[in-house]
């Protein structure tokens, strides 16, 4: 289990170092030190080509001391697993030695690289049970790029390429839901997460490093440049997502749902939407229908996640 | 003792890695190298190789798992053909820009559209700038024999660029053919233990792969990767006659060449056509006829000097292409040896034939009508265009 004071986690070994080029507010970083930070064993990350790689590998520099790997856009997972398979070949050889057989893998990307062109790399690594964590910062968009829409953009956000005009109001479908995706790949761990609930990541992370095989860790990210948001704000603003249960907060233990934070009071999906400026046509009386209908999808995703709650505990006993 | 054994090039070439004994192969099965795939999943689990088999769902997925594994220090291989060599084109670049010693055997086959698994080079013609050394084998020896070689000269310390050994589905891939594998003690200690270079797994040196560049220092980062693909052209030959040692087999060249001491004219072609063209070849030197024949081994680095120098005497050369050059004036191969030749003062006259697509066979007729073509065209020069052999319409 899971257990860590403010001391001991600013006494963790810091893997990602100051000075990297994320925009201020950005989540990434935030969410990455969290996850990192409960463990001390030695990692190597596989990252997919998006912000966070560009961010903080700029050549001839590097934000990071632990070996890091960028190929490409939509192959983190297969690389990690090329990793991890070269790990397993020489550990069996006897080729390892003290702390490189406590070695942990992770691979990270953007909603880019992993909810579209990186789904099939990971779902098969997932598949192949390779012993590695996948975490995938969700903002929402192709950010890097400049916010173009993802199969993660949620409906009815304006993006640049969903624009808002006469004909059409921003993206018209719903968001892909990757974390039920990567939950039926029964694979060991697969958790929903936000960084504005610290502990709850952190121990989602503990329990993803531990996991006997392929763990998976979707993690809301707040990107204040393309949601047009305030940068001082972007965890209050993540927390209204987890609040509306727009994004609930869930694990999938071998196979159990359990829902780790139930909101006090289910906020309705307009507090998630009225502070970002992405959404700002859809509080014209005219786009009320836009609202209703991603609120009726939120409540429908929800009520799912509770049912599936409920028949898995079930199954638990 | 080595032995001679009855096999197919595929199997063959499953042989040479079941010795090689790769600490990674991550795979994805294709005609026509399915079976190289399928015969070494058997030596794994017959527990014949240390080999940690990755069998990924795509080749994308093969090359980038190949990535991650061989900057993890080790030795790698991978096996693939046609639409799965261009679907692990993106990671091919970048595996040469990591300069990673990971060893590749393409199945040549022709492209998708319209659908053909039969042979030709379209595939690797296509990636040709990939940054891979490439080496077309004539047959099953030369397929196992170049497979281990190529690890010899990724890894070679001057050289750190992955090996593409290109063989011809079916025609070499699935024809029996008469194969000396050698012991695989002797295998092994021609290859020698493989020493890690920046692995992700040394947790005492952190390294980064594949920060981005900017216009500053990209330029230099490419230029300094073509010394490396360059080296291969003198290491292929120093490992070649180390090679040559151990097996009593002629590895000493770049090319093979037959006739061209005292020829007017030659064909110059790749892969298993040059033993039908033999044929054809020393059968018309009986009669007289001053002709002769030069195949190309290493086709990146292309060995231009050599080419050039068992070229430029000749009168007229006939450069048969074995990919479609959409849209461009010659296929790959005759472009390559019109360019070498154009600053030699003397040179002679090129003529570029396209043959063998989708495995249109080349018959020795074919052959025949080349050489008469290359030496009429002594007398009355021929248009300039592109010939096309065996083609019905």
């Amino acid at each position: 289990m899971f257990n860590a004071n403010l001391k001991k986690l600013s006494q963790c070994p810091t893997r990602l170092e100051a000075g990297h080029r994320l925009c201020p507010g950005c989540g990434i970083s935030v969410i990455m030190r969290q996850i990192m930070s409960v463990t001390d064993n030695p990692l190597v990350i596989s990252n997919a080509t998006g912000c966070f790689e560009i961010c903080t590998g700029a050549y001839p520099y590097t934000a990071w001391n632990v070996p890091w790997i960028h190929s490409l856009f939509g192959n983190a997972a297969s690389v990690i697993a090329g990793v991890e398979a070269m790990h397993k070949s020489l550990e069996k050889q006897g080729k390892l030695s003290g702390d490189q057989k406590k070695t942990l893998f992770m691979a990270v990307g953007g909603d880019g690289g992993t909810y579209d062109i990186g789904l099939q790399a990971l779902s098969g690594a997932a598949e192949r049970g390779h012993k590695f964590v996948y975490v995938c910062f969700d903002n929402e968009g192709y950010m890097n790029t400049g916010y173009q829409r993802s199969g993660a953009t949620p409906y009815g956000a304006f993006t640049t390429t969903s624009q808002v005009g006469e004909a059409h109001t921003g993206k018209e479908q719903f968001r892909k839901d990757l974390t039920m995706i990567m939950a039926a790949h029964n694979i060991p761990y697969v958790a929903q997460s936000s960084p504005s609930n610290h502990f709850d990541l952190m121990k989602k992370a503990d329990k993803a490093f531990k996991a006997d095989g392929p763990a998976f860790i979707n993690c809301l990210s707040v990107c204040p440049t393309s949601w047009k948001t305030d940068t001082q704000t972007g965890l209050k603003i993540t927390q209204t997502a987890v609040d509306t249960c727009f994004w609930p907060l869930y694990e999938v233990e071998n196979g159990v749902f359990k829902i780790t934070y139930m909101p006090k009071e289910k906020l309705p999906i307009i507090a998630w939407l009225e502070n970002q400026g992405r959404f700002k046509h859809l509080l014209k009386p005219e786009n009320q229908h836009i609202i209703d209908a991603l609120q009726k999808e939120v409540d429908t995703r929800w009520q799912k996640l509770i049912k599936l709650e409920e028949a898995t505990a079930e199954d638990d006993k | 003792m080595s032995k001679k054994l009855f096999l197919n090039g595929a199997d063959a070439v499953a042989e040479a890695m079941r010795q090689i004994n790769p600490d990674v192969v991550a795979a994805y099965p294709i005609t026509p190298t399915t079976h190289i795939v399928e015969k070494f999943s058997k030596f794994v689990a017959d527990g014949k190789v240390k080999t940690e088999f990755v069998t990924v769902e795509s080749e994308h997925s093969a090359m980038s798992a190949c990535i991650g594994a061989s900057a993890s220090g080790g030795r790698v291989m991978t096996a693939t053909a046609s639409q799965g060599l261009i679907y692990m084109a993106e990671a091919l670049f970048c595996a040469s820009g990591f300069r990673l010693p990971i060893v590749l055997i393409n199945g040549n086959r022709a492209l998708s559209s319209p659908l053909s698994i039969h042979t030709d080079h379209s595939d690797s013609m296509a990636i040709r700038d990939s940054g891979f050394v490439q080496v077309y084998a004539k047959n099953a020896q030369e397929a196992y024999d170049l497979t281990i070689q190529a690890i010899r000269i990724a890894e070679h310390k001057d050289v750190r660029t992955p090996v593409m050994v290109c063989i011809e589905g079916f025609q070499n891939t699935h024809t029996l053919d008469s194969v000396v594998v050698e012991d695989d003690e002797v295998v092994k200690k021609f290859l020698g233990e493989f020493e890690p270079v920046d692995s992700l797994l040394d947790i005492d040196n952190p390294v980064t792969y594949g920060a981005a560049v900017k216009p500053d220092f990209f330029f230099e980062i490419k230029r300094q990767q073509l010394e490396g693909i360059n080296c291969a052209y003198d290491v292929m030959k120093s490992v070649g006659e180390e090679f040559e040692k151990i097996t009593g087999r002629d590895y000493s060249k770049v090319y093979e060449e037959y006739g061209l001491e005292d020829a007017d004219v030659a064909i110059v072609l790749m892969s298993s056509s040059y033993s039908t063209a033999l044929g054809v070849t020393e059968n018309m030197r009986e009669s007289g006829k001053k002709i002769g024949l030069l195949r190309p081994k290493l086709f990146r680095p292309f060995p231009d000097t050599e080419i050039v120098e068992k070229l430029k005497g000749l009168k007229a050369v006939a450069v048969l292409d074995r990919s479609m050059p959409q849209g461009a004036k010659y296929g790959p191969l005759c472009t390559e040896i019109v360019t070498a030749l154009f600053n030699v003062g003397k040179r002679p006259k090129v003529y570029n034939f396209i043959h063998g697509i989708g495995s249109r066979e080349t018959y020795p007729s074919h052959y025949d009508e080349v050489f008469e073509f290359l030496l009429s065209s002594l007398d009355e020069v021929k248009e300039d265009k592109l010939r096309f052999l065996n083609l019905n319409e």
